[in-house]
């Protein structure tokens, strides 16, 4: 599968790669066709305060795929970021148990992260082993710490002041994590776009090999990828545990897969080497809309997911597909 | 090379014997052959689904959408049960085989003609599979009162000694152990796995291997979903929900490398019987089975570190460049 994995254009070698432009451009088209059609199928969509609420649907997937389709570009990947989440979600019910105040459980929420991330980044980049087995693995381990300490209980009594950051409002219908969603999306998009960190991270995707002969640190950047992860998916697990003001272990089950899907259909390209941030923001909100439009409409959860699924394999074949019917012009 | 994969498995096997001589110093019980073909019966849907999986591991894909396929296949067999009660199993059993091979080419398709990659497939038409079932069953249970007497009772049959589900595990092992080693497919499966360049160059084409990986896979999916309903007698969406991360960690336990072309039928089998036996061992000794998830991730990452060690040794290529993202 490796050698077909180059023919994707790099922003590196053609800044205003075309493919990738038209990418964004026609996400954002789909965007707000869906916008469009929603707010004609349901009258309850264009409300501004149901539009905040939609917001949740995406903000904190979106927060771990902006770290996600670094680690993804650098041609890692990262399967156990909602096991991140229950993990640090546990350990701040834990610490909330011994009557800890909402400083110290931000505190613990990005620390249980970082210290996730690092498990996977040593395994990854010190043992040398692949992400996709190693991930695997600690998707199993993290959870099951949680489902040690928890049982089939839960843990709830979190601080007042926790509340903030998953039900606070900064003004009007601007919910906290929309703005923490921006500001993560707006360091993510300089980090990867503006600086030699970012180049370096492409360089990797591209060719590991040519990466390290040109001096990158190859190893030491695949590190720091697996802890912004790691540190994102605490941010998550901060967020979505103050939303719901409750920690199981099945927290988060399953969303390393929408995460994924967020980041592939942003144009992200999953055997590494190229994709935007700009992409991800856009296919954060048009996931978003989709599941909110369709939770209008009375369409189950699991019914969504078969959007998301199709929507994921869709969105890849696709190009394939047009390029195949186009004659075959472009020879891989 | 090929004496480090018997090596392997040797020492698999011994750590399935410590774990068993461990729970025996506190319950003498559990070795008994009766138990002990008990936990093998527990464990066959994971045997077949992990020999199934070990082959697409080996073309450098994976089958993420295993579970959900069992549980489709599972669903539509035992909906076709209760409409048409008089339908023979076997016809059934042939029906849910037939529809989890065409699952399986769904995923192999896509993998061979749109070489998108594997992963990516599978995690799709995983949801998309599992949407399919609440869909045709609008969420509902079938239950064992719905089902005929016949349809659950052909897994528990014991026929010499062991139950049919049994006898199913060690048919398909055997069956795929002869395919593996003395077929020119089971020869190509190593060929693409090891490197595809050269696969090309001796013929093989290497798409068509992995679709027909993706295919078996499918296949025996589909007939662990009957076996797995028709025992438990009940179908609902969310069975064998996660048993793809099982089936995965059993083939890494058993030596089957996640980067292609290294792995036996033989490890399969022996990771998969290491899970079995942690899982069924947790309770005899009085741990919670909270902690069986764990202890299989665990597993998984000493299981891999514990591979690339031993496949380092004999001086393999230093800078690795691509491994792993498939």
């Amino acid at each position: 599968m490796t050698d077909t994995a180059r023919q994707i254009p790099d922003r590196l070698q053609s800044r205003a790669s075309r493919a990738l432009r038209s990418w964004e451009t026609l996400l954002l088209a789909v965007a707000v066709a869906i916008f469009i059609v929603n707010s004609f199928a349901s009258p309850y969509f264009l409300n501004a305060w149901n539009l905040s609420d939609a917001t949740f649907n995406f903000t904190e997937k979106a927060m771990i795929a902006f770290a996600m389709a670094l680690l993804i570009v650098a041609g890692e990947i990262d399967l156990s970021v909602a096991s991140i989440i229950a993990l640090a979600s546990t350990a701040m019910g834990l610490a909330v148990q011994h009557g800890a105040g909402t400083p110290e459980l931000v505190a613990i929420g990005l620390g249980v992260g970082l210290l996730c991330g690092a498990f996977n980044g040593f395994f990854v980049t010190v043992l040398g082993l692949p992400s996709i087995v190693v991930t695997i693995g600690t998707m199993s381990l993290f959870r099951g710490i949680s489902y040690i300490i928890l049982g089939d209980g839960s843990f709830s009594g979190y601080p007042a002041d926790f509340a903030w950051f998953g039900q606070g409002y900064v003004f009007w219908v601007i919910t906290v994590e929309l703005v923490i969603f921006a500001i993560i999306a707006v360091i993510f998009g300089i980090l990867l776009h503006k600086t030699n960190f970012g180049r370096a991270v492409f360089a990797i995707g591209n060719n590991p090999t040519g990466a390290l002969f040109s001096g990158i640190r190859v190893a030491r950047v695949k590190f720091i990828l697996f802890l912004l992860t790691g540190l994102m998916s605490g941010v998550a697990a901060i967020c979505l545990t103050s939303r719901l003001g409750s920690t199981r272990p099945s927290i988060a089950l399953g969303m390393e897969l929408e995460v994924v899907t967020m980041v592939v259909l942003g144009g992200v390209n999953i055997l590494g080497g190229s994709g935007s941030i700009p992409g991800v923001v856009i296919a954060a909100f048009v996931m978003g809309l989709v599941t909110f439009g369709l939770g209008l409409l009375n369409v189950p959860g699991i019914v969504m997911s078969i959007f998301i699924g199709v929507l994921l394999i869709g969105v890849i074949a696709l190009p394939r597909l047009l390029a195949m019917a186009g004659g075959k012009r472009r020879a891989r | 090379m090929l004496r480090l994969i018997p090596l392997r498995e040797t020492i698999l096997f011994g750590a399935i014997l410590l774990v068993l001589a461990l729970i025996s110093t506190r319950f003498a019980g559990f070795s008994t052959p009766t138990n002990l073909a008990r936990v093998f019966n527990d464990t066959a849907p994971l045997i077949i689904l992990a020999v199934g999986q070990m082959v697409v591991i080996l073309t450098r894909c994976i089958d993420l959408s295993v579970a959900a396929n069992l549980a489709l296949c599972g669903m539509v067999a035992a909906m076709v049960n209760v409409a048409l009660p008089g339908l023979s199993i076997p016809v059934i059993i042939v029906l849910a085989t037939g529809l989890g091979a065409v699952l399986g080419a769904i995923n192999g398709i896509l993998v061979w003609k749109l070489a998108i990659p594997p992963i990516v497939v599978t995690l799709g038409t995983m949801t998309i599979f599992r949407g399919i079932i609440f869909l045709i069953s609008d969420g509902t249970w079938v239950n064992s009162h719905e089902m005929t007497a016949a349809f659950t009772a052909v897994p528990r049959a014991v026929f010499i000694g062991l139950p049919v589900l049994s006898w199913a595990a060690i048919a398909v092992v055997a069956l795929f152990a002869v395919m593996m080693a003395r077929t020119p497919f089971g020869r190509s499966v190593y060929a693409v796995g090891g490197n595809p360049h050269a696969a090309v160059y001796t013929g093989i084409n290497v798409g068509r291997v992995q679709f027909l990986a993706f295919v078996l896979s499918g296949a025996l999916a589909g007939l662990t979903g009957y076996l797995w309903v028709a025992r438990y007698a009940v179908a609902y969406v969310d069975i064998a929900g996660g048993f793809e991360l099982e089936v995965v960690a059993a083939c890494v336990i058993g030596g089957i490398s996640i980067a292609g072309g290294i792995g036996s039928v033989g490890g399969a089998v022996l990771g998969a019987l290491f899970l079995g036996v942690v899982k069924n061992a947790l309770p005899v000794v009085n741990i919670s089975p909270f902690w069986q998830m764990a202890i299989s991730g665990c597993a998984i990452l000493i299981a891999v570190a514990f591979n690339a060690r031993a496949g380092r040794t004999k001086g393999r290529i230093i800078l690795k460049s691509s491994e792993g993202k498939a």
